[in-house]
């Protein structure tokens, strides 16, 4: 049985608390935008979004980004299925906050930052992430970790969303359930 | 190299259709001749004699094959005389008819001579060269055919190509006829087949390739033959492989024109589908054809239409087969895989075993008039022994002739000749 | 995905429609002002052509550079009786020079086949004779895809000389799997009875016919070198009869779209003013060209680590 790391009410508490977070970092937003990571950070970013519009009164602008073209491992492994990169605004100097559920490796995000990067000329990127689950194998931090869970390599942390037709959850799977 | 004369076979099962003899035998062979076919008996004064123990096997004449490829002079890096009569034997064949476009081409008596004499040194079977009709095969103008068949040849074909002007094929008719010599005919109109490298038709379309329709064999067949009837020469039909071929022949023969025909094993084995993946080794002129010519051809063996088995052995070099579809040499390296297919034919109940070896020996004998392919008494002891089950997987590498180019490569085939008995040598295999 | 992309005749309509899915991503990167990817970087892209052709080649080469690859040109001769050496022994050489994708075009249907066989580097098939052209196919598709957002049961037509022309022929295994009902029209010596036999396809020698409430038309170029082979007696009868202009056009649904592979022989197959026309999306064509060939190399590298990961 797959271990329950969050419920729906705390997943709901932890993303209110990110924005909140965000918003007094970036102090205001003012030049502030999200950008989800496909295929887990997409609908993050848009709660997120929204969460921090509403505080604030003013509409934040949502991309969603796919890295496909940016991995690291296409010699080494099957890929994910290609999906949409819709970024409907210019990134020349913005805050771009790049959002994903699970912060793994690092690797994600390096080719997420040369995706970015390759469409425009931003003022500084962050990182929102809802769960850290550690063992980073490049230089790369959260500047917003909605929980920091530590994992083992066998393990998998599975965020599951209403927008996917699922109750607002997050999982902690074993080896065991992975394979199984 | 000791000689093998004096052999005394058991416990064979014989089947020698010019004596309409088909059962269990013992045979004797003295000074490299039959004495003695023993039916369901044991031959009794066979002191002496080496034993060869056929239980289980099929002892059939040496099989006589009218339609053989064997490149030499000019060619050698396909096949020589040397290797493709020892292909011969393997294939049971102690017989081959050498067709003329070699190079320079048979249409001459000192090629021919050059040929007979090459091998009586070196060929391992009995080579009867066939010359051209026209020199150089352009046909145009008719070859020495008379100094040819007083040097030897047996008959006379452009094989390769067909007698394009039917002016020169009715001369060709014509002036054979006066010396009873016999007209072996490539049938196919050159402008239908042009750039033709398959079968015409959906599989040809949709695999981009330039068809040969069946049409163009039908056109010519029916022109060669009227050509023969109108001329009142005698004409045999090289490698018949459609529907229309056969009706055409069989109406002809049925009207008492002096027609004989042959095909070869794989017109009634595999269609045009084996040259799916774009396999060289299927690319055949004339080509495979579909599933109704190859029941035609079936069925024209079986009534008799088609007189005899033929292999059309043609054999290439590696390198040539393994270019561009457009551009690999047509041809099929068939010696060695004709029996064990013909056998397929009596399996399937198309043909009985007597009628089988019948189109291997006694009716190419006929049609070219020589004492070969039989095991009468004083016949040269030239036979073949057959082991009918054994099952195996066709690899090419282990072809004794130099061409490796067969469409059965990788195929369950069943049957295989064991030994060849030839003038004294006994080959086991 | 396999290993190699040799014709639409072996591709599922899966396959097909996830290459097509990726092209649409690839096509927004076209759209940026960085209009490349760091995808395929250090990769080896070789164009063996032993036709000569100047736009697929380009078009090839630009896509392979899109996806950061190294592109070499390689060009061999037309066929392999020529002295010199074996088409097979210069794909050899080629991959020996370390390349990963081969992009072949030949003039004898099945060479790219033949070739793949011998080669462990993934071979795309640039077009080999009168058999497949199957990017061509792929950006057709991705095409009327785009400008009709579907493709069951909508109308196309193709015409011209479809006997000869791997263009037609992938695009009509291609679309076949896609459920577009297909009419294939031209002269009779061009569109034999073994095209009547294919399960759903309407063949038409009479143009007007075949061309009303069609959705899509795609004109065939008519080969210049066929009119002297008999199988039509004029390029001037043959565009009365099966060239496309306004008229004709006018018989189809006002939102037909009009292509063509190029390039264009103006008033033989097709009308300047059609070919310049609203409904024409023919340079849109070799836009999606780029974005499709960019999604076939992505695939066929990506289906090497498959076989790893």
């Amino acid at each position: 049985m797959a271990k329950k790391l969050l419920d729906a009410k705390e997943v709901e508490r932890t993303l209110t608390r990110m924005s909140h977070e965000i918003i007094e970092k970036t102090k205001g937003t003012e030049g502030l935008c999200l950008v989800g990571i496909q295929r887990g950070g997409v609908h993050l970013a848009q709660r997120l979004a929204r969460k921090i519009g509403e505080t604030e009164g003013a509409e934040v602008p949502v991309g969603s980004l796919d890295i496909s073209f940016y991995r690291d491992d296409i010699k080494i492994r099957r890929q994910p299925a290609v999906s949409k990169t819709e970024i409907p605004f210019n990134l020349d100097e913005k805050k771009v906050i790049l959002v994903d559920d699970v912060f793994f490796t690092g690797r994600s995000i390096r080719a997420a930052m040369d995706a970015i990067m390759d469409m425009g000329r931003p003022a500084m990127i962050q990182l929102a992430v809802l769960i850290d689950r550690g063992h980073r194998e490049l230089p790369i931090r959260a500047d917003y970790a909605g929980k920091n869970v530590p994992t083992s390599l066998g393990e998998r942390v599975e965020v599951l969303l209403a927008e996917e037709g699922e109750e607002d959850s997050v999982l902690l799977l074993s080896p065991e359930e992975i394979t199984g | 190299m000791r000689l093998h004369n004096h052999l005394h076979i058991i416990n064979a099962y014989v089947i020698d259709p010019s004596q309409d003899f088909e059962g269990r035998a013992e045979l004797l062979i003295e000074d490299g001749k039959i004495k003695t076919l023993a039916a369901g008996e044991k031959i009794k004064n066979a002191k002496g004699a080496e034993v060869f123990d056929a239980e289980g096997m099929y002892v059939l004449p040496g099989l006589i094959d009218m339609h053989t490829h064997l490149r030499e002079p000019g060619f050698e890096h396909k096949e020589t005389i040397r290797t493709g009569t020892l292909a011969a034997l393997k294939g049971g064949f102690t017989t081959v008819c050498a067709m003329p476009n070699t190079n320079p081409v048979n249409d001459n008596a000192g090629i021919t001579e050059f040929i007979l004499k090459k091998a009586e040194r070196e060929g391992n079977a009995n080579v009867l060269p066939i010359g051209a009709i026209t020199k150089g095969q352009k046909g145009e103008e008719l070859a020495e055919m008379y100094m040819m068949l007083s040097a030897g040849c047996i008959a006379f074909s452009d094989d390769g190509n067909p007698v394009a002007s039917s002016l020169t094929m009715r001369r060709a008719l014509e002036y054979a006829r006066g010396f009873h010599a016999l007209i072996i005919s490539h049938s196919e109109d050159p402008r239908l087949s042009e750039g033709g490298v398959m079968n015409e038709g959906f599989l040809s379309i949709s695999m981009g390739l330039k068809g040969v329709p069946s049409v163009s064999e039908e056109v010519f067949i029916y022109r060669d033959i009227a050509l023969a009837e109108y001329t009142g020469a005698k004409i045999h039909i090289a490698h018949v492989s459609t529907e229309g071929s056969v009706r055409i022949i069989r109406q002809a023969k049925e009207r008492g024109v002096h027609v004989t025909a042959e095909t070869c094993p794989h017109y009634f084995s595999l269609t045009e589908d084996a040259v799916a993946g774009y396999n060289t080794n299927a690319k055949v002129n004339p080509p495979l054809r579909s599933e109704k010519d190859v029941e035609a051809i079936k069925e024209g063996l079986r009534d008799g239409t088609i007189d005899l088995i033929a292999t059309d052995h043609a054999p290439h070099s590696l390198e040539e087969k393994t270019r561009e579809f457009d551009n690999a040499p047509f041809g099929i390296s068939g010696l060695e895989t004709a029996l064990p297919l013909g056998m397929e034919l009596v399996r399937g109940g198309v043909l009985s075993l007597k009628d089988l070896v019948s189109k291997l020996t006694i009716q190419p004998a006929k049609i070219l008039q020589i004492s070969k392919g039989s095991l009468r008494e004083g016949a040269d002891a030239e036979l073949c022994v057959f082991d009918p089950d054994k099952e195996y997987v066709l690899d090419p590498a282990a072809l004794l002739s130099r061409g490796k180019n067969t469409p059965f490569a990788g195929h369950r085939m069943k049957g295989a000749v064991v030994a060849t008995i030839f003038k004294g040598n006994l080959f086991k295999w | 995905m396999r290993k190699d992309l040799l014709g639409m005749k072996e591709m599922t309509s899966e396959e097909i429609m996830l290459l097509l899915k990726t092209a649409s991503s690839f096509k927004d990167v076209l759209k940026r002002d960085i209009k490349k990817v760091p995808t395929l970087r250090g990769r080896t892209v070789v164009n063996l052509f032993f036709e000569p052709s100047t736009r697929t080649r380009t078009s090839f080469e630009l896509a392979a550079k899109r996806l950061s690859t190294d592109v070499i040109n390689f060009s061999g001769p037309s066929s392999s009786i020529l002295k010199g050496e074996s088409l097979l022994d210069t794909a050899l050489t080629v991959e020996a020079l370390g390349a990963d994708i081969i992009i072949i075009r030949h003039s004898s249907s099945g060479v790219p086949h033949m070739l793949a066989g011998h080669l462990r580097a993934s071979v795309i098939n640039a077009g080999d004779g009168t058999n497949e052209h199957p990017t061509q196919a792929l950006l057709d598709a991705f095409t009327i895809l785009e400008k009709k957002e579907r493709t069951e049961g909508l109308k196309m037509v193709i015409v011209g000389d479809i006997l000869h022309s791997r263009v037609a022929k992938s695009n009509i295994y291609c679309l076949m799997k896609l459920g577009v009902e297909l009419r294939l029209i031209g002269p009779s010596t061009l569109l034999p009875p073994a095209f009547e036999e294919i399960p759903g396809v309407k063949v038409f020698s009479d143009m007007e016919e075949g061309l009303k409430d069609a959705d899509v038309i795609m004109m065939l170029r008519l080969q210049l070198e066929r009119q002297g082979k008999g199988f039509f007696p004029t390029t001037e009868e043959y565009f009365r009869e099966w060239g496309l202009t306004k008229k004709k056009l006018a018989l189809a649904r006002p939102d037909a779209i009009v292509m063509h592979p190029g390039p264009m022989n103006r008033g033989i197959e097709i009308a300047s003013e059609v070919a310049d026309g609203t409904n024409s999306v023919i340079l849109e064509q070799v836009t999606n060209g780029l974005a499709v060939r960019m999604a076939v190399m992505y695939h066929l590298e990506q289906a090497k680590g498959e076989k790893r990961g």
